[in-house]
């Protein structure tokens, strides 16, 4: 099939950036959207143009790199799919598709498609781990932990960190990423020791990065290629309720 | 040059603590004063960077990802092993190890295979310490699996995730350090370069991949924790920036490279459907737990799968290994599944591909237990492939997964070069010829955390902290060479893509060195590379300019690099004239079609010396010496 | 080793409260249901024009006879209406910053029109209280109702509502009102059970629906009046021009 594609080139973070169009030719509906992004540079690589910009790593879904945003949606069409696992049968012949980058203030534009994530990394070194360090941990089965506890720890921990929550926020906020982590560690024994400062911290960084406030449209839920539910975000409120009046001694 | 393993002396089962205590230690006020650099962020790197960062030493951490936490580690799916015995099942150290060695059919080195197995118990510990959301069962323990390979239920596991939830463990524990100043940490920073002063890695010169700015950084130790090689074969289950750069570069440098020709095919893959394809997805080997591998008796069967009937499918492992089944060993799979493709009895449009067939199971256990075991990878499969795994069987076919062969190292996991640590994937000292599954994740972590910290200690305590800076001449040199390299692949301007010489490669050594080798194929391979590697140097096209953000200048130095690599790998394909593990030479194998290891020649490590391009690289060996298992033909039957 | 945390965890309840995001959206919340408090007790109040002439003036007067009390409860009111506007178009602003380029091509899948427009539903719904405050509490867009008396010498609340609601005009723009103000707490009721945290597991499927029956009730509660004048059904009393 053949697709007409508008995509979001800026050369560096200080250029103004525009939109350019490009045909894409005999796309195979078995491709991924990565695959034909790749085949469509192939073709302005051996043209001696700049080839389009993308993030990708892993291309299985789980390393958290590729973020486009396909047709005014993170990661495109299909639910619970990071655009590396978004095929184009999903397409149809003739379509015109919209890539843009994040946008986000906290996530600036590296290049093309490609934004700065590394206020996500940020949020985590300020709190996002429980404290212990290599070696003396006691025996794993020596503290037991409920399979449900476990499982709604794993369902918040299986964030791949993509950022699809905040391109996808009409307000650009973090809570999803956030709350996941939070939740993630507070649902576990192990993270309870330490959960207010960390829910303190955590989003004391995540406002300090600029990213907007939560107003609950709950697109962030939507747009997650993990499925992670808001009810993680309605948790984080509740843990900092709790530490409101939270000091270090 | 003589290779000292230098393993400790002594029962096998204790070598490690008494070594431990005969390492010695740097004083808590003087680690302060010595500076590591740790180049990858995956379970291996991550783990070192933190624990060294923990004992008090500086790091400097580098990764080619925009942030520590998507290194590929992050896809590893099944789990990891430890041999805890919580099942009861008669599991210990012992047999773990045995396991191991019997796995890696006896090309890998005992006392380092035993201390992984002593630490694995570790590992799990610190993870679940960690807040590794671990599958548990009702009563609130860990829960197991079996995994390929083994007869005891001893991989750990979180659903489908494992690896991406070790991995945020030991992430967390970096951004701990990183945040209390510990550790600095440079994202989108390729190495491009080491640095070796007086025979000692005392640095490396990276190109920071933003501004395209090249820079230099000293230390007292180098440790290389950068995974495998798959990606020589263009389409493998690695991550697309995975890449052998920093090995080769240290290679050059005089880094010994060992078993390079030790590549495994992992059996259940989705198979290749097109050209366009620009990597492979792996399916867990947990679903051979409950799938079944068929393929139709008949050649050129053009049924549907469901149309076949019981008595004309050849469920072909549990008929020649009865005792493991579809469980057998990864190499053993693998290679069963291509001769039958061979055969002209493969499934699905290229006929590449074998059954892996639920309908037996989901009728045992009914549908939603199958989905509760493996949601999440029927999920996947269906989205690549459109097709619902829980109606028609998988189609899966083996590829490129994990590589044995790496640098060089000896018992403190240091290479030849002194400062020179290597970890993880990227040596080659554990598995042998084959890995066995969810034994990966299991040996990055007990590097980082358990073993290279006491390690680097006995190396940095007997050296004199920032002895050398980046304004040394060989920096200096370094750095040239650096620019240099990237100046020309720039000029080039040719007619070819990057990606055009990197599938041509792939397919070379797919075909060549691949699943199963032969004299005449690598012969053939080592006179291709050569010309390859010329036309590349001549008509490679590498568009846009160092100083920016070039993804096509990214691959095209790791193309450059594969196209030397790929000579090695063959020259040690052909050099080991006998088939081990993953290593299949076609001339040796029994009339059944299994390997036959020779090991009266080759019970060695081939540790292969730089010396110019072109030219022969200079085999070193380290025979291997079995004192607690005696090699044996590995029998799965 | 330094610690980088030391200022956030400093940081006091009132600062936590007000400069950080799950703060403010608190005091939000909070702030919101008091004034949705009174949206309810207001709607009670008004409905008394269904019992009769006699108990709407008869409230009415009761309310005048708490004194100081009602200056208070006016005065807190007012106070938390501040709180709501001001955070309201901070965040406003604060949300449109944090996206300073806009997609060219943006689609919502979950997130309800009644959620993205709160801003503008909650900026009608302003207007709408300065417009109310001027038509019957201050009386000042038709002055002609504050001579109004009943037999009892007291203010005759319940004509001046008919007299207001006959004007065709006028009730147009208090139904549309209410509509807004109805809008406006759909996504606020549900929002508010987010925001405490008691939006958990399966509360969800029965918290959707019933703030979707909530906001219906309170607008078929206040509408019902102007339509009740309009049809004739609420007269005017006898000797009231």
């Amino acid at each position: 099939m053949n697709l007409t594609l508008y995509v979001w080139r800026q050369k560096d973070a200080k250029d103004k950036g525009y939109m350019e169009k490009f045909d894409a030719k005999d796309i195979s509906p078995d491709m991924s959207f990565l695959e034909m992004l790749d085949v469509v540079n192939e073709e302005l690589e051996s043209q001696g143009k700049d080839p389009i910009a993308f993030d990708s790593d892993c291309r299985e879904g789980i390393c958290g790199m590729c973020s486009l945003n396909i047709n005014g949606v993170a990661h495109g069409p299909e639910r619970a799919t990071a655009a590396c696992q978004l095929h184009m049968r999903h397409f149809k012949d003739g379509d015109t598709i919209y890539i843009e980058p994040w946008r986000a203030r906290a996530f600036p534009v590296v290049k093309d498609l490609i934004v700065d994530r590394s206020a996500f990394d940020r949020i985590i070194e300020a709190g996002g781990y429980i404290s212990v360090g290599t070696g003396g941990a006691p025996d794993a089965n020596a503290i037991p932990i409920s399979k449900d506890d476990a499982e709604t720890a794993f369902d918040a921990a299986a964030c791949i960190g993509c950022g699809a929550c905040v391109a996808a926020c009409k307000n650009a906020s973090a809570m999803l990423f956030v709350a996941a982590k939070v939740s993630h560690l507070v649902n576990l024994p192990q993270g309870k020791v330490e959960a207010k400062r960390r829910v303190v911290n955590m989003v004391a960084q995540m406002d300090k990065e600029g990213f907007g406030n939560c107003t609950n449209y709950y697109e962030c839920q939507a747009a997650c290629p993990k499925e992670i539910s808001v009810k993680f975000i309605a948790q984080m409120n509740r843990e900092y309720l709790r530490s409101l009046r939270y000091k270090d001694k | 040059m003589a290779l000292d393993s230098k393993v400790p002396s002594g029962p096998i089962s204790e070598k490690w603590d008494k070594y431990k205590f005969d390492l010695r230690v740097v004083s808590p006020a003087n680690k302060r004063k010595f500076h590591i650099i740790v180049v990858g962020t995956g379970l291996a790197g991550g783990s070192a960077a933190a624990s060294f960062a923990e004992l008090g030493y500086r790091v400097t951490a580098f990764c080619y990802q925009d942030s520590a936490r998507r290194a590929h580690s992050i896809g590893a799916q099944g789990g990891i092993n430890a041999s805890k015995n919580y099942q009861n099942d008669n599991d210990s150290v012992y047999r773990l190890f045995y396991d191991t060695i019997k796995g890696g059919d006896f090309r890998s080195r005992e006392a380092n295979t035993y201390r992984l197995a002593q630490l694995s118990e570790n590992i799990i510990d610190q993870c679940a310490a960690q807040g590794v959301p671990f599958a548990r069962e009702y009563g609130g323990k860990l829960a197991n699996r079996s995994f390929g390979g083994a007869l005891v239920s001893r991989t750990f596991y979180a659903r489908g995730a494992t690896g991406q939830q070790l991995l945020l463990g030991c992430y967390q524990a970096l951004s701990r350090q990183i945040a209390q100043g510990n550790v600095e940490l440079h994202v989108r920073t390729e190495m491009l370069e080491l640095v070796v002063v007086d025979g000692h890695a005392k640095g490396i010169v990276v190109r920071d991949m933003v501004t395209g700015e090249i820079r230099s950084y000293a230390a007292d130790a180098v440790v290389l924790a950068t995974g495998g090689y798959s990606n020589i074969f263009f389409l493998s289950t690695s991550a697309k920036g995975c890449n052998a750069t920093a090995m080769h570069r240290a290679y050059k440098k005089g880094a010994l490279l060992a078993n390079p020709c030790f590549t495994q095919i992992h059996p259940t893959c989705i198979p290749v459907h097109g050209d366009y394809q620009s990597k492979l997805t792996l399916m867990s080997e947990s679903l051979r737990n409950d799938g079944r591998i068929w393929v139709p008796k008949k050649k050129d069967e053009d049924r549907p799968p469901n149309e076949i009937p019981e008595d004309e499918r050849d469920y072909y492992l549990e008929r020649k290994y009865p005792s493991y089944g579809n469980l057998a060993p990864r190499d053993i799979s693998s290679r069963s599944a291509k001769e039958v493709c061979d055969e002209g009895r493969g499934v699905g449009e290229t006929g590449v591909g074998v059954y892996l067939d639920f309908s037996d199971a989901i009728e045992r256990l009914g549908e939603d237990t199958i989905r509760s075991r493996y949601g999440n990878l029927f999920q996947m499969y269906e989205k690549i492939t459109a097709e619902n795994p829980y109606e028609v069987p998988m189609r899966i076919y083996p590829a490129p997964h994990y590589t044995m062969g790496g640098l060089w190292v000896d018992y403190n996991l240091m290479s030849n070069l002194p400062g020179l640590f290597v970890i993880g994937e990227a040596n080659f000292s554990d598995h042998g010829a084959n890995r066995l599954g969810a034994s990966a994740l299991m040996q990055g972590l007990a590097d980082g955390y358990f073993v290279i910290p006491y390690t680097i200690g006995h190396y940095l305590a007997g050296t004199t902290p920032g002895k050398v800076r980046t304004d040394h001449e060989e920096f200096k040199k370094a750095e040239e060479d650096v620019k240099q390299r990237v100046h020309k692949l720039l000029s080039i301007d040719g007619n070819r893509t990057v990606d055009d010489f990197h599938r041509h490669l792939g397919r070379l050594m797919w075909e060549e060195c691949g699943m199963a080798r032969n004299e005449e194929g690598l012969k053939k391979a080592l006179e291709e590379i050569p010309k390859m590697r010329q036309e590349f140097w001549e008509n490679v096209k590498v568009v846009g300019e160092n100083e920016e953000l070039n993804q096509c200048l990214e691959r095209a130095g790791r193309v450059a690099d594969y196209l030397e690599f790929a000579e090695v790998m063959c020259i040690d394909a052909l050099d080991r004239d006998e088939s081990c593990g993953a290593h299949f030479r076609e001339e040796h194998q029994t009339e059944e079609g299994e390997a036959v290891r020779d090991d009266e020649n080759f019970a060695y490590v081939s540790a292969w010396e730089f010396t110019e391009i072109d030219k022969k690289p200079i085999l070193h060996k380290e025979p291997l010496e079995f004192e607690e298992v005696k090699p044996a033909t590995r029998s799965y039957k | 080793m330094q610690d980088v945390n030391a200022a956030p965890t400093t940081a006091s309840m009132p600062a936590r409260l007000l400069n950080r995001s799950i703060g403010k959206k608190l005091l939000m919340s909070l702030s919101g249901l008091v004034l949705l408090g009174y949206v309810v007790g207001h709607l009670i109040g008004n409905l008394q024009i269904f019992v009769g002439q006699n108990a709407l003036n008869a409230y009415a007067v009761f309310l005048r006879s708490i004194g100081a009390w009602l200056w208070i409860i006016r005065a807190f009111l007012l106070g938390m209406l501040i709180i709501h506007v001001w955070f309201a178009v901070k965040l406003y602003f604060e949300n449109r910053s944090a996206r300073p380029i806009r997609y060219k091509r943006k689609v919502y899948q979950e997130a309800t029109l009644s959620s993205r427009t709160m801003i503008w539903t909650g900026i009608g719904v302003f207007l709408f209280v300065v417009y109310h405050l001027l038509h019957f509490t201050f009386i000042v867009t038709n002055p002609q109702y504050s001579h109004l008396e009943d037999a009892l010498g007291r203010h005759d609340v319940y004509s001046m509502v008919i007299l207001g609601f006959q004007n065709y005009l006028i009730s147009a723009v208090y139904l549309v009102s209410i509509a807004i103000v109805s809008y406006h707490l759909v996504h606020a009721a549900k929002s508010m059970f987010q925001t405490w945290g008691l939006n958990d597991t399966n509360f969800e499927k029965i918290l959707r629906p019933a703030t979707v029956i909530f906001a219906w009730l309170i607008l078929l509660g206040y509408i019902a009046i102007p339509i009740a004048v309009l049809a004739g059904i609420v007269k005017l009393p006898e000797g009231v021009i």
